[in-house]
């Protein structure tokens, strides 16, 4: 288990009089403090984590956002910020001694442009909501995390979300015009506009992902852009990771640029497939979920390609859908894999290393090694274009030796994507889970140069303490 | 200056930082020296007093993964080199990166870690992305002489702060970066180019935000304002047989806007824009770049049109206005008054140092980010000797 910080007794003491300043701070109905409100705040997408805060704060502008940091950056108290609570890292777990500021009800989309191509919106409006208020003009919001439903810009924002589409069109960060952005002093800043890049400093790119270290985000100004004429999805089976593998680096080789292309391994294929009935193959050791964009006579011309690459490969099966809704089935499974792989075991850990795709054989071998030698199963599931693989680690909570096990196995399969030349996180980003991690990809001192550069906007440790960074060796949480 | 000083190892390199930190003695940083003249003038500031730190020889690709798409080079390789070893696997760099031999008057060819510590990009910006966008990993020494990496070299990673984003244009002044990952992309098989004859400005931008509104993939879209009329280029990149079907979707689509033709030698004209070539600036002139929102640029051209402006080329779906004029105060308040008017930015690109040294070649930060800007910097370069006055006095 990660420790986290004492709470600081001064502050828990103080506990009724600051429910108390926050309620004159904002509507009574923004401010919680009762313990069984406060539970539903107690974890986030890292359910083995929980911890009821001090305090929930649900804000409706940039302007109680900012008076609430002011408060807190005046009086000590430590702040979580908080989108949908999808974060898979534990990013928006509470501590006892902090408040939470939850983003939700910042909801409201303030401008849609389709002539310059961008869109305002509040950090609590959903990454589906984005695209679902700009598709009637044929424009969508391209990053598409899997949670896209109920995660919010905010989050992603934060977290730097990615997604199946990233291949073709890149994460958060590549996908931001401007902020609203608060300081822990309360300080209201715009950073970036509706132009791109503006000049000077990209703090725009270094907020992006910086997991609520920096400051809050409260407006978010993305680039939205014109969806391609149709899209549709083939899969390709094959009887060895190794020749899946190969298959990938020949159609990158060759030159197409598929907008998502993924990878399912045995275990995952069949758990989707028991899930979700997309007549995937079962008798296949490796699976690539393959989509291209363009008009019918496009989808055509590239799957005939991508088809004519594969069978140099010997493929188990091939099948190209024929029509939108076989697509949407070919997707499904792979939307619904860790739902699926929930249904066959009681809990599971999603770990987010990211390697060098050319190591993906060697990495999935050893992967399949630590199943036997932890005595756990893993499915995994790998968006082949990016490296960015995803074992889901199949364990029992109720079992403390289980999830001992299951969290070791993660962190060795972490530290594994580093020794190939990968990172520990591609899209989930390190909250707590993977903060502890940190010394095996950074050196001392490259982590403390991030943390000086943290301590430069947020002096006193104030914002999402004791997430991204270890916190054994930091004199500033010291209790 | 006094001297220039060329290191061959990274360990090199943090060894004449460490010096230049310790006895507080300011260091100008570059590669090819070839946008020297860009921002304020450096050599001119510090003459007297600093050493040039080039990464010159500090050369060389070392990792090339092309079913990876990704390349690793050290700062000082020229980019015509890494062009010549991704086209012999038919990739190129993303965001087009501009040649400004010819509007910076030098010889030698620009290097990495200058297009990158500039974020320059070209017109293939508008759909995929800046020069930060595609930095993968650096590796750099901060003001005091200390070796950090940040990133990697794989495509995701969202591991710990993304200081590649924040060094990427900032000019060699928050650290000098020593190599660079950067992510690839097949080079297209095609290119087309389709060119709408508009009667203005605000028609041309109209023009080009419908073909970027277009499901067709436009990776370029330009304006050309000349004596001969405005131009609208729309370009598509992309196979060939796609190539030949979206370029015949895009002309029915865009009838509405003007006259319509092809364009001959797309590759040739983009290359050129790219460079900002159509721009024709005379070397006594000085060169702006500003950055607004497509929309409101017509509004930024008519007042930079009023106040001096008869050379001016648009880029980025209109959103990039280049400019160029005579080298003063009015004309650069004029085009300060244009990016603040239009809620956008301004570079002052190109100036003699007479004026780059006298006026803010950027616009100034907010306060309360300047105060953070400051911290970051202190934290990075401690004693101040990175580039000192390159961005803002």
């Amino acid at each position: 288990m990660i420790s986290l910080p004492a709470p600081k007794p001064d502050i828990l003491a103080r506990r009724d009089a600051i429910l108390t300043d926050l309620a004159r701070l904002l509507p009574a109905d923004a401010v919680i403090g009762e313990p069984l409100r406060l539970r539903p705040y107690e974890t986030d997408g890292l359910a083995a984590y929980r911890q009821i805060p001090l305090a929930v704060v649900l804000p409706r502008t940039t302007a109680e956002v900012a008076a609430v940091l002011r408060y807190c950056h005046a009086n000590g108290i430590r702040v979580v910020p908080r989108g949908a609570g999808t974060s898979l890292s534990g990013g928006a777990l509470p501590l006892a001694d902090a408040v939470v500021i939850g983003l939700m009800r910042m909801n409201v989309i303030r401008e849609i442009n389709c002539e310059d191509r961008y869109a305002v919106v509040g950090a609590g409006v959903t990454n589906i909501g984005i695209t679902n208020a700009v598709a009637g003009n044929g424009f969508f919001y391209a990053p598409d995390p899997s949670s896209q439903l109920a995660c919010m810009i905010g989050g992603n924002v934060m977290m730097n979300s990615g997604g199946a589409h990233c291949l073709k069109y890149g994460v958060t960060a590549n996908n931001l015009l401007g902020l609203t952005f608060v300081t822990i002093e309360g300080e209201v800043i715009e950073i970036g506009g509706r132009h791109l890049d503006a000049a000077g400093y990209d703090w725009l790119g270094l907020i992006t992902g910086s997991e609520g270290q920096l400051g809050l985000v409260t407006e978010v100004t993305v680039r939205i852009l014109r969806g391609p004429e149709g899209a549709r999805a083939m899969l390709a089976a094959f009887s060895s990771v190794e020749i899946a593998g190969a298959a990938v680096d020949a159609i990158i080789g060759s030159g197409i640029i598929p907008v998502a292309l993924e990878f399912m391994d045995r275990p995952c294929i069949h758990a989707c497939e028991a899930f979700a009935h997309a007549g995937y193959p079962l008798d296949a050791e490796a699976m690539l979920i393959i989509e291209v964009e363009g008009s019918i006579a496009e989808q055509e011309m590239l799957l005939d390609r991508i088809r004519g690459i594969c069978a140099r490969f010997d493929p188990i099966s091939m099948k190209v859908a024929e029509s939108a809704e076989q697509s949407a089935a070919i997707w499904k499974g792979r939307k619904g894999a860790f739902g699926a792989v929930g249904r066959i075991s009681p809990d599971y850990l999603c770990m987010d290393g990211t390697i060098p795709t050319g190591e993906l054989p060697h990495v999935l071998r050893r992967i399949g090694e630590m199943s036997v030698q932890y005595g756990l199963g893993v499915a995994n599931v790998f968006h082949a274009g990016d490296g960015n693989l995803h074992p889901l680690i199949m364990f029992d909570a109720n079992d403390a030796d289980s999830f001992r096990r299951a969290e070791a196995f993660g962190a060795e399969i972490l530290k594994l994507c580093v020794e190939v030349g990968g990172c520990l996180t591609g899209e989930h980003g390190v909250g707590v889970e993977k903060r502890d991690l940190m010394t095996t990809q950074f050196t001392r001192s490259e982590l403390d140069l991030q943390r000086a550069i943290k301590s430069a906007f947020d002096p006193d440790w104030l914002l999402n303490t004791a997430k991204v960074f270890p916190i054994d060796d930091n004199p500033k949480l010291a209790a | 200056m006094k001297n220039i000083i060329c290191p061959e190892t990274e360990e090199a390199l943090a060894r004449v930082v460490a010096r230049a930190h310790a006895a507080r003695e300011p260091l100008v940083i570059e590669g090819h020296g070839t946008k020297r003249a860009m921002l304020r003038p450096l050599h001119d500031l510090w003459g007297k007093v600093g050493s040039t730190l080039s990464t010159r020889n500090l050369t060389g690709i070392t990792l090339y993964r092309p079913t990876e798409l990704m390349i690793r080079a050290r700062a000082g390789t020229p980019i015509p080199e890494i062009e010549a070893a991704l086209a012999e696997h038919n990739q190129q760099i993303i965001a087009e990166p501009p040649d400004l031999r010819a509007l910076f008057d030098t010889e030698e060819p620009a290097t990495l870690g200058g297009v990158v510590s500039t974020n320059l990009s070209g017109p293939r910006r508008i759909m995929w992305g800046a020069m930060r966008d595609h930095v993968l990993g650096i590796s750099a020494v901060t003001g005091d002489g200390e070796i950090f990496r940040s990133g990697g070299r794989v495509l995701k990673n969202v591991t710990g702060l993304d200081l590649c984003k924040l060094l990427s244009g900032a000019h060699g002044t928050l650290g000098v970066i020593t190599e660079i990952a950067l992510k690839v992309l097949p080079a297209p098989e095609a290119t087309g180019t389709l060119s709408i004859r508009v009667p203005d400005v605000a028609a041309g931008v109209a023009a080009l935000s419908a073909a970027l509104g277009s499901p067709y993939g436009v990776s370029g879209a330009a304006l050309t304002i000349g004596a001969e009329g405005i131009s609208a280029l729309a370009r598509l990149e992309d196979f060939a047989e796609s190539v030949a079907y979206r370029m015949g979707r895009l002309r029915e689509d865009l009838a509405a806007h003007g006259d319509i033709s092809v364009v001959e030698d797309p590759r040739a004209l983009w290359r050129a824009i790219r460079d900002a070539k159509p721009l024709n600036a005379a070397p006594e002139e000085a060169v702006w770049r500003l950055s607004v929102a497509p929309s409101r640029a017509p509004a930024a051209v008519a007042s930079l049109r009023a106040a001096f402006a008869e050379k001016l080329l648009l880029d980025w779906g209109g959103g990039l206005i280049w400019v160029a004029g005579p080298a003063t105060e009015q004309a650069h308040g004029a085009v300060m008054q244009a990016a603040a008017a239009a809620a956008g930015t301004f570079t002052l690109f190109r100036a003699p140092p007479s004026l780059a040294a006298s006026v803010p070649v950027l616009p100034e930060e907010p306060l309360p980010l300047a105060a953070i800007a400051r911290r970051v910097k202190a934290v990075l370069d401690p004693a101040g000797v990175l580039n000192p006055g390159r961005m803002w006095a």
